[in-house]
């Protein structure tokens, strides 16, 4: 699914080393990806360059550290969501709720909105609108949810990998992902039944 | 919703995710889908929330890490920014 690794062509040895080439390569390999996910975790560019600069340098600095257990991507993404949630929680700004409580209550999410816009033709579907409120959508729900949802669904992670970025149980990365799925789905959906209600699409 | 065929839709619910990741014994899985085919309203719910995810998937592949940005990167690292590093 990820399409992050060419860990193949990684060297360790010469991280390690902190071999310049090396350490060049693998800025290079990561940097798209480590910035589409710092974008969507803060909804702004320039916050989400910042987290790559930040992730990257932190790496250069801690690579000895990095002790090749896991994947060295699932170890740059697990610094990169450490630094963009320090960002939203420093930054309190609003515009994501922060909830990174201890989950309970499981079932407590009800789909509410049941309406079947699948069968909505293509073109009807994915509009510079309907992403749009994706976007938004995503960025409502409480950064510990969103991260779970980017690392799995977007970045690709396995269950075991995103637990481990975000250093909490693979138990607990599911319901964080069931909640940001779900929720997602509302959003869309409310979105989808206002406008075939409008538009007798 | 219903309460037939032994799997009530809260317990479709709580297994939603792991169900659309294919994460569930077969056992589980043949009562969720037993009871889709006689629950319209769980049947919208998963097709709705499968087509979320896949949304959110196909809008985002476009961004890349600013040449720029790039440039203060490789300089506060010290590192070459001219090296060919295609292969
Ligand atoms: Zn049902």
């Amino acid at each position: 699914m990820s399409e992050t690794l060419n860990e193949e062509t990684l060297n360790l040895e010469a991280l390690r080393k902190k071999d310049k080439r090396a350490f060049a390569q693998l800025v290079d390999q990561n940097s798209d990806h480590i910035y589409r996910l710092a974008l969507r975790l803060t909804g702004n560019s320039q916050d989400a360059e910042d987290v790559v600069q930040e992730t990257f340098i932190k790496a250069f600095n801690n690579v000895e550290s990095f002790e090749g257990r896991s994947k060295v991507s699932t170890w740059l993404y697990r610094i990169a969501t450490n630094e963009a949630l320090m960002l939203l929680r420093r930054r309190k700004d609003g515009i994501t709720p922060i909830d990174e409580g201890v989950e309970t209550d499981e079932g407590e999410i009800m789909p509410i909105q049941i309406v079947d816009w699948c069968c909505l033709p293509e073109k009807e579907i994915m509009t510079e609108e309907t992403r749009q409120v994706l976007q938004e959508a995503a960025l409502q729900l409480s950064s510990a949810n969103r991260a779970a949802f980017l690392l799995r669904d977007v970045e690709g992670l396995s269950t075991q990998e995103a637990a481990e970025a975000l250093d909490i149980s693979e138990s607990a990365l599911k319901v964080r992902l069931m909640r940001a799925r779900l929720q997602l789905r509302e959003a869309l959906s409310d979105y989808f039944a206002n406008r075939m209600a409008k538009e007798g699409l | 919703m219903n309460h037939h065929h032994g799997l009530e839709c809260q317990d479709l619910l709580n297994n939603i995710s792991a169900y659309i990741d294919g994460e569930l014994d077969d056992e589980l899985c043949g009562k969720i889908e037993a009871h889709i085919e006689s629950c319209p309203n769980c049947k919208v719910v998963i097709n709705t929330l499968k087509r979320t995810i896949q949304l959110y998937q196909e809008d985002g592949e476009s961004e890349t890490f600013p040449l720029d940005a790039r440039h203060r990167l490789f300089t506060a690292l010290d590192l070459d920014e001219d090296l060919d590093l295609s292969d």
